[in-house]
């Protein structure tokens, strides 16, 4: 088995090699038999990793391997090493499992596409970057994988680079995770200063021991790992990147977007738990993080007339769930809803790829409308993920992911009320936005006639993640229903467990309320946007609501802000010093030169009895020199 | 044989050099030139010789031989460019043979 581990990013990294420098010559069918095969190939690699995980764990909790050596400087060794624990085995088997779903939709959705071939390479390079990620035993790789999985971003984003806009799109993504990984960087110095390694497990086994809790040291590192975090999973207030990078194609915001490189920064979080660990106030902001981005999310996507925007908030606003948990020690609740919400999301913007593409590339949700009879798949197959986004109690695998993170912000010893109160709107808002999604798309009259329909390749993919939304979440049941926690027991080998306050009311009491807060939403949807929608119109109509909704519309106005606050004064700054004033100084060194050339040039002047009077005069003074001195 | 002085001997060559080095300055065909430039050459050989025989050493005399070796060569090169130069510009005259400088 650890030598199976290897051949898991090996085989993405093979299909992007062959795709990169053969590509263009293959044909089109080859083009996806590469690109999806190898995905493939490693799925299965690693279901067959995971099944040995769950059927006979390794004794010491993690298979390894060292593939390669790959630097050193005096006494700092730095290997290619893999290591799959159980954390890691969630990653790997979402990312290569979903990963492959999405690239046999791909084979058919980008079919007509005339860079087929470096759709795929990208997606294969994008893989292997997030696998090495996720199975890197030291920090330095996580960082090339980290790296990697930004550039593959900037790539997907940027697919369709003769329209400027998918360019400023990629462009923003680009820097503005550049910001976190620059911090997520220095962190890793930090580290290194401070333990003299990079090794995830000696930092976690040393950590402890070389850390006061609660010392400065130790909550500037893990900040500043957060905010790498922040960056990559479009956290406040890195999140703007994120509802832009809808510019790539669908399947691109299925993969990168929605299931797996956006939750990069879970990964690490929860990989560095023991770091976090020994700083509370670290924690605290981690929940505060994400329990804001869930809240302005969840308003955002509630007005985005765009349907792969509501999907992005939406998105951002999920991921904001799991920095909660996180923050609130849950870490296995934090990995559930990532593994639950890779299922969904992937889902829905694979289902929303079909519906944009059916429609002539239309985007917008108001001119979409009555798809329930002209697509009954994609309805039902959306309807599951929506149901999972949602959280509807009981028969989706959304419920079983957000409920434990409700109960852990109120229960555990660092959760609060307000951190409750916060989710539960959060969560309001959610089955709001989606019960109004699905009545505009999928109710009401068609607006725009189909063009042609999803072909087999586009629609077992679908069929396969709706079945997962709704089953997905059967592995782990709240404690007070029924007692069957198989996830939550294979990832107690890696995350410690959740410290919870003493006395606390009844743990089924707040899934009524969950419940109910989620049928709240559902109903307001309904009541809004099916039965009176003159109401959503005529509140519209008023200023004051119009001008909410164009807050929420433009995302907080984060992007007018930055733009008033860091673009405006740069630009300001370099128009001012366009005459650079170091260049003066090159500038003058050069023009002294140029001056002096002129001079001298003077005195060639092609007479030869100058000449004759400059042999002369320096016959002379050298003579006089010499009788002097 | 009647000695002489070897002062007088340094002052006609100084007169000589001297001479030269005007003809030198002053002429504008370059023929004259030349000659002016093998008076001083002369002038530097009676020197080698002024001195040779003052302190009865044979290096002046050598001194002298490799002189009038390179004058020679020193001529045939410069009557070769003067005749070369008279064909390109119809011309002798340094005053009008400037195209040498810096534009």
């Amino acid at each position: 088995m650890n030598n199976l581990l290897a051949y898991i990013p090996a085989f993405p990294l093979l299909g992007f090699l062959v795709l990169s420098i053969a590509g263009r010559k293959m044909s089109k069918n080859l083009v996806a038999l590469t690109g999806a095969g190898t995905i493939c190939i490693s799925a299965i690699i690693s279901l067959v990793i995971a099944a040995g995980f769950i059927s006979s764990p390794p004794t010491e909790g993690f298979i390894s391997t060292s593939v390669w050596h790959w630097f050193t400087l005096s006494d700092f060794i730095v290997n290619i090493g893999l290591r799959a624990d159980a954390l890691s085995v969630v990653f790997i088997f979402i990312i290569t499992f979903v990963g492959a779903l999405i690239h046999i939709y791909s084979a058919e959705f980008m079919r007509h596409d005339e860079d087929y071939a470096r759709f795929f390479a990208s997606m294969n390079l994008f893989v292997c970057s997030m696998l090495l990620l996720v199975l890197a035993d030291n920090l330095v790789l996580l960082y090339l994988g980290w790296e990697g999985v930004g550039l593959c971003s900037y790539l997907l984003i940027g697919f369709w680079f003769k329209e400027p806009t998918n360019n400023h799109a990629a462009n923003k993504a680009f820097l503005i995770t550049r910001i976190g990984d620059t911090a997520m960087l220095i962190g890793l110095f930090l580290i290194f200063h401070n333990l003299r390694t990079l090794n995830i497990q000696e930092i976690l086994l040393l950590a402890p021991q070389n850390f006061s809790t609660g010392s400065s040291e130790i909550t500037l590192i893990a900040l500043l790992l957060l905010a790498g975090g922040m960056g990559k999973s479009a956290q406040v207030p890195l999140q703007t990147w994120l509802p832009d990078a809808m510019a790539g194609p669908s399947p691109v915001s299925a993969l990168i977007h929605a299931a797996t490189m956006v939750t990069a920064g879970v990964y690490l979080v929860a990989r560095m738990n023991a770091v976090f660990a020994l700083s509370p106030l670290a924690m605290s902001i981690v929940a505060v993080v994400g329990a804001v981005t869930l809240l302005l999310a969840g308003c955002s996507a509630m007005v985005q007339s765009d349907i792969k925007r509501i999907l992005a908030y939406s998105t951002i606003s999920q991921i904001g769930y799991m920095f909660l948990a996180l923050g609130v020690g849950a870490w296995t609740a934090a990995i559930f809803h990532f593994f639950t919400h890779a299922f969904f999301k992937a889902l829905l913007f694979l289902a929303a790829g079909v519906i944009i593409e059916s429609l002539h590339h239309e985007h917008n949700i108001f001119r979409m409308g009555g798809l329930k009879k002209s697509m009954p798949v994609v309805f039902v197959t959306f309807l599951a993920g929506a149901a999972a986004l949602a959280a509807l109690p009981l028969v989706t695998a959304g419920f079983f992911s957000k409920d434990p993170i409700l109960w852990y912000a109120f229960s555990s010893e660092k959760g609060n009320a307000w951190l409750w109160m916060t989710a539960l709107l959060g969560a309001f808002l959610t089955a709001f936005y989606t019960t109004r999604l699905m009545i505009v798309v999928f109710w009401g009259e068609a607006k725009t006639a189909i063009g042609h329909h999803p072909g087999k390749a586009m629609i077992i993919p679908l069929i396969i993640l709706a079945i997962l939304s709704v089953t997905a979440g059967f592995v782990e049941w709240p404690h007070n229903m029924i007692h069957l926690t198989l996830f939550s027991d294979l990832l107690h080998q890696q995350l410690p467990e959740v410290a919870l306050k003493p006395d606390l009311p009844a743990e089924s009491l707040f899934q009524l309320i969950a419940a109910l807060t989620t049928f709240a939403g559902i109903a307001l949807g309904y009541m809004l946007y099916y039965r009176k929608t003159y109401l959503a119109t005529s509140w519209l109509q008023s200023p004051s609501v119009a001008g909410v909704h164009n807050l929420f519309k433009s995302g907080w106005g984060f992007d007018h802000f930055y733009r008033a606050v860091f673009v405006q004064p740069f630009l300001f700054i370099t128009r001012i010093n366009r005459t650079d004033f170091f260049d003066r100084i090159y500038d003058g060194i050069a023009s002294l030169n140029i001056q002096l050339n002129r001079f001298l040039s003077l005195s060639q002047n092609g007479s030869l009895r100058w000449y004759v009077v400059g042999v002369l005069a320096g016959a002379l003074f050298i003579i006089t020199l010499q009788l002097l001195l | 044989m009647m000695s002489i002085q070897v002062s007088a001997v340094l002052i006609v060559a100084a007169i000589l050099f001297v001479l030269g080095f005007i003809g030198v300055l002053t002429r504008k065909n370059i023929l004259f030139m030349l000659i002016s430039v093998e008076i001083m050459l002369n002038a530097a050989g009676l020197a080698f010789v002024a001195a040779s025989a003052k302190w009865q050493q044979a290096d002046g005399q050598v001194m002298f031989l490799f002189i009038l070796a390179m004058a020679a060569a020193e001529v045939s090169v410069g009557l070769a460019l003067v005749l070369q130069i008279y064909h390109q510009y119809k011309t002798l005259d340094i005053e009008k043979l400037n195209a040498l400088k810096d534009e």
